[in-house]
């Protein structure tokens, strides 16, 4: 497919995302008209609309967006480090560490719940998780022993968090936590947007500073460097800023798979597949899709709502095996990229 | 405007690679670096490209490189890696872009001078027509070509290339062999890393042979690719071939080592 044009592409998605906010906004157990939504949401109209839309409604659809486009970024950015489309924050164990770190800051009464003891734990124990891959599976591994290190970092966190469960002081905390960890944006306040926006915009910030050295990255290390890119500092830049978003992301609506492995491919094929070119396509799709799940997790009939994190990653598991499955004859399981 | 290296010693985990190297190459030279497997014409060229570092000192026009930002040091040299690595699908054009990296803040908003560059770079190699193919179906030799390319869109006074005709056949060998030669008399300084020794003797105008840790041999082909040169460096006997255009070395068997 010939790449669109990349501002017309910026605009279509940015369309999309602003009429599935609306959407998003128009939803809940007071369903509004989408015209009355708007209106609402400039402060026009019924005053308790009013109230629903900005103050109820708002940091929900807000915190969609923020964290859709936040996972999709770090995907871009961790695919275009590694030169490897299955490169994402999952596939290594991020969000599993990020989780982790938050839970142990609820558990140990760090944090109640909507300090910043919370997202600084995520954070950190985000990037503690990424640094420990990169240690584990040094900086030109090849992807199978990436995906083994992830692996074992998964497993590692999601037992730490099962143990975390397991000594919790009473059963209702352990069932919270427990919950939480399935990824939600239910009933999110302005103060949890508050609570994420810094670390969120970090995060924007140094991933997208670096985005050309991916693009001469793509040509191999030694290229990227004699063309005056520093890799240090490129690594360090994403590798921070990955884990900013994640864990900011996990802080406040617990686990939310997938977006950050699923997006970046998604708009591959409409811009190219020059990984500078993706970053900013990929946010405004993740952030769509993420506002779409989020309906689509309100819409669906069942009896509790259904968790944003399991809706994910019910799509995002079965597109992950697709991806295994379409490359396993490529050499892409072996190498870093390499001649095709 | 002159590249030099004056008494450069590089080790690479505790290995002396080379050893009190001095060299220096002008404008207008397609200088081609030769010698046996692991002596050291890769490391050379990394070392003046900034990847690895060094003892002793590399200047061009009297400026030392290790002391240049890396991104100015990048618009003075261009260096071109075996193994013409491409991680996604991108288009040839695209890879050629990558060529201004050191030269713009974003690839996105290439301003018409570097765009030209491109073009030129492309026209060079003579990969118009596959400039919006995906890098990675190319042949290996379009390739080749189209990596090569990417380093003269650098626009750099010096080129460094690492085995540039490295499994090509053979009119690739001589086209890519012609761009060198043809950036050099335009003013390049090229600095090229070479198995073929006719093809050395063929398009250089100066031949550096590497062996044993050190410069061996420095001059014009015709001098330096010597029977004797050879049983000394490569261990193998070659033949003399006279032809209508001069003369060339063939390596024809394997001789031990004196």
């Amino acid at each position: 497919m010939m790449p669109l044009s990349q501002s017309k592409l910026i605009a279509g998605l940015a369309a999309a995302g602003g009429v599935l906010a609306l959407l998003s906004l128009a939803l809940g157990p007071a369903r509004l008209e989408v015209g009355t939504t708007f209106w609402a949401l400039l402060g026009q109209g019924d005053p308790i609309d009013v109230l629903i839309v900005q103050q109820l409604r708002l940091p929900r659809t807000l915190l969609a967006a923020m964290i859709g486009a936040a996972l999709a970024l770090a995907g871009a950015a961790l695919q275009g480090l590694m030169r490897n489309p299955l490169a994402a924050p999952d596939v290594l164990g991020a969000p599993g560490a990020a989780a982790f770190g938050a839970v142990l800051a609820i558990a140990l009464g760090l944090a109640d719940a909507l300090s910043f003891a919370l997202p600084v734990a995520a954070v950190s124990m985000a990037l503690f998780s990424v640094l420990a891959l990169v240690m584990l599976a040094g900086r030109n591994a090849n992807m199978l022993t990436i995906l083994l290190a992830g692996l074992a970092l998964s497993s590692l966190s999601g037992a730490l968090v099962a143990l975390t469960l397991n000594l919790a002081p009473n059963m209702f905390a352990a069932l919270e936590i427990a919950f939480w960890l399935l990824g939600s944006l239910e009933d999110r306040s302005f103060r949890h947007v508050a609570l994420a926006a810094p670390f969120m915009v970090l995060s924007a910030a140094l991933l997208l500073h670096g985005r050309m050295g991916l693009t001469a990255l793509s040509l191999g290390e030694d290229v990227a460097r004699s063309s005056g890119i520093d890799l240090t500092r490129l690594q360090w830049a994403t590798l921070v800023g990955v884990a900013a978003g994640v864990g900011a992301s996990v802080a406040v609506a617990g686990v939310i798979g997938f977006i950050g492995l699923v997006t970046p491919h998604l708009v591959r094929p409409l811009v190219g597949h020059d990984p500078a070119r993706v970053h900013v396509p990929a946010m405004l799709a993740g952030a769509c899709l993420l506002l779409a799940a989020d309906c689509a997790a309100r819409l669906i009939p069942t009896t509790g709502e259904i968790r944003i994190g399991v809706l994910t990653a019910m799509i995002g598991v079965p597109f992950f095996i697709w991806l295994v499955v379409s490359r396993r004859h490529s050499d892409l399981l072996q190498q870093p990229g390499g001649p095709a | 405007m002159s590249l030099k290296l004056e008494r450069v010693t590089i080790r690479l985990k505790g290995r002396t690679i080379l050893s009190d190297v001095s060299l220096a190459a002008h404008p207008g030279e397609l200088v081609f670096l030769i010698g046996p497997n692991g002596s050291g014409k890769t490391t050379l060229l990394r070392a003046v490209a900034g990847l690895i570092p060094h003892e002793g000192r590399i200047s061009f026009a009297e400026e030392a490189l290790s002391e240049l930002p890396p991104r100015r040091r990048a618009r003075i040299a261009a260096y071109l890696p075996q193994g013409h690595l491409a991680h996604w699908p991108i288009t040839a054009r695209e890879v050629v872009s990558i060529g201004r990296v050191p030269h713009v803040s974003s690839l996105n908003r290439l301003g018409s001078a570097d765009l030209a560059a491109v073009t030129r770079a492309l026209d060079a190699v003579d990969a118009a027509t596959i400039a919006e193919r995906p890098v990675t179906e190319l042949s290996g030799g379009e390739r080749a070509r189209v990596m090569l390319a990417r380093a003269l869109a650098v626009e750099a006074p010096l080129l460094l290339a690492d085995e540039p005709i490295a499994s090509l056949d053979p009119a690739h060998q001589l086209a890519v062999l012609a761009v060198l030669k043809q950036t050099a008399e335009k003013g390049g300084c090229v600095i090229a890393a070479l198995h073929d020794l006719s093809l050395a003797a063929r398009f250089g105008t100066r031949v550096v042979v590497l062996d044993r840790q050190r410069i061996q041999a420095d001059g014009p082909p015709a001098t330096v690719l010597t029977r004797d040169l050879l049983r000394r460096v490569f261990a193998v006997r070659a033949l003399e071939i006279e032809h209508e255009q001069g003369r060339m070395l063939l390596p024809w068997s394997v001789e031990a080592p004196k």
